[in-house]
């Protein structure tokens, strides 16, 4: 066992839960705890990331009752207090709700539901979730599965997150290269995931838990909690 | 004494944001032969009703609810409309 814990929160909808949990518990032998999302109680808490699906049949706005849930609010506490909050496609959208990340991500330009194994461009290599991807280049494979994945902030927060490097990944294609062609959802700026301005909180569309087994197609996405394990020891 | 108001909710996508789903709707309409027809944009209608002391007060509390949770406003605007009505639900 590692000693850094994880917590996974689970939401009435949310369908990723067991998969990070088969990646942190089962894959990385690391402490892992799922979370009821009426739990208040955190405190043991060191990494938490926040799954996707489809939380509280995401009424309203994708993550938009989530926000308001009880463990929610400890949540933003475990934030503030500069610990680590990993947010993946619907938990990207409640982060982004919860006003922890700046914008909102809205329906695919297309309008499909897109289901496909996409390239990232991984432009923050600093942070607590994304150390594990060293001082590597090139883009990783990892999928995404979303239909409002596109991301969207007014000109004023899209320039200020620009400045401040929040941009953690960017949708490319199998080269590197970001351009408009690689850009499956229409996202401002290729963006697929992003981070706050202390690099503690990172919301991302796409799903690293799965592409974190060889028997899924691609173990790309296993350096995001793996990353932070060995950081630990 | 507290009044009941009607509220009537408009949330609409804010004009910067692209609309996917207005666009397809209106290209369907233009499937249909329907011409002429430019700008369609899809929102949400909410209703409900508030108890309040009077139109201010639940004007502020209509903003509250429409800021905090039943708009985002990051992508959208909202407008609502207050009518005072009797507890039954008939217009006073």
């Amino acid at each position: 066992m590692s000693s850094l814990k994880f917590g996974v929160i689970v939401f009435p909808g949310s369908n990723c839960s067991r998969d990070v949990a088969y990646v942190t518990r089962d894959r990385l032998d690391a402490d892992t705890r799922m979370v009821w999302h009426r739990d208040t109680d955190i405190a043991d808490l060191d990494a938490i990331v926040i799954p996707g699906g489809f939380s509280y049949g995401d009424y309203l706005r994708c993550g938009a009752i989530a926000q308001f849930s009880p463990v929610m609010r400890a949540v933003v506490e475990h934030a503030n207090s500069g610990k680590p909050v990993l947010g993946i496609c619907n938990g990207f959208q409640i982060l982004t709700e919860v006003g922890l990340l700046p914008g909102a991500l809205i329906r695919n330009r297309d309008l499909h539901f897109i289901c496909e194994t996409v390239s990232l461009s991984v432009e923050r290599r600093d942070l607590f979730w994304t150390q594990g991807y060293g001082s590597g280049a090139g883009a990783i494979a990892v999928p995404i599965a979303h239909g409002e994945g596109r991301y969207y902030a007014d000109a004023d927060t899209l320039a200020r997150l620009e400045d401040e490097n929040g941009v953690v990944f960017r949708y490319c294609d199998a080269d590197g290269n970001v351009s408009p062609e690689a850009n499956p959802n229409g996202s401002l700026g290729n963006i697929a995931g992003i981070c706050n301005t202390t690099g503690n909180v990172v919301g991302m569309m796409p799903h690293p838990e799965r592409a974190s087994d060889v028997a899924l197609g691609s173990e790309d996405g296993l350096a995001m909690f793996s990353g932070a394990i060995a950081a630990l020891v | 004494m507290t009044q009941t108001y009607q509220a009537q909710v408009y949330v609409t996508l804010r004009p910067s944001v692209l609309d996917p789903a207005g666009t397809a709707a209106q290209s369907g309409l233009a499937q249909l032969g329907f011409e002429g027809v430019d700008r369609l944009r899809i929102g949400k209608y909410i209703e409900l009703t508030v108890e309040a002391a009077d139109e201010a007060a639940a004007s502020e509390q209509l903003d509250a609810m429409c800021d905090r949770l039943l708009a985002n406003t990051t992508i959208e605007n909202y407008r609502f409309e207050l009518t005072a009505i009797d507890p039954a639900g008939a217009a006073s």
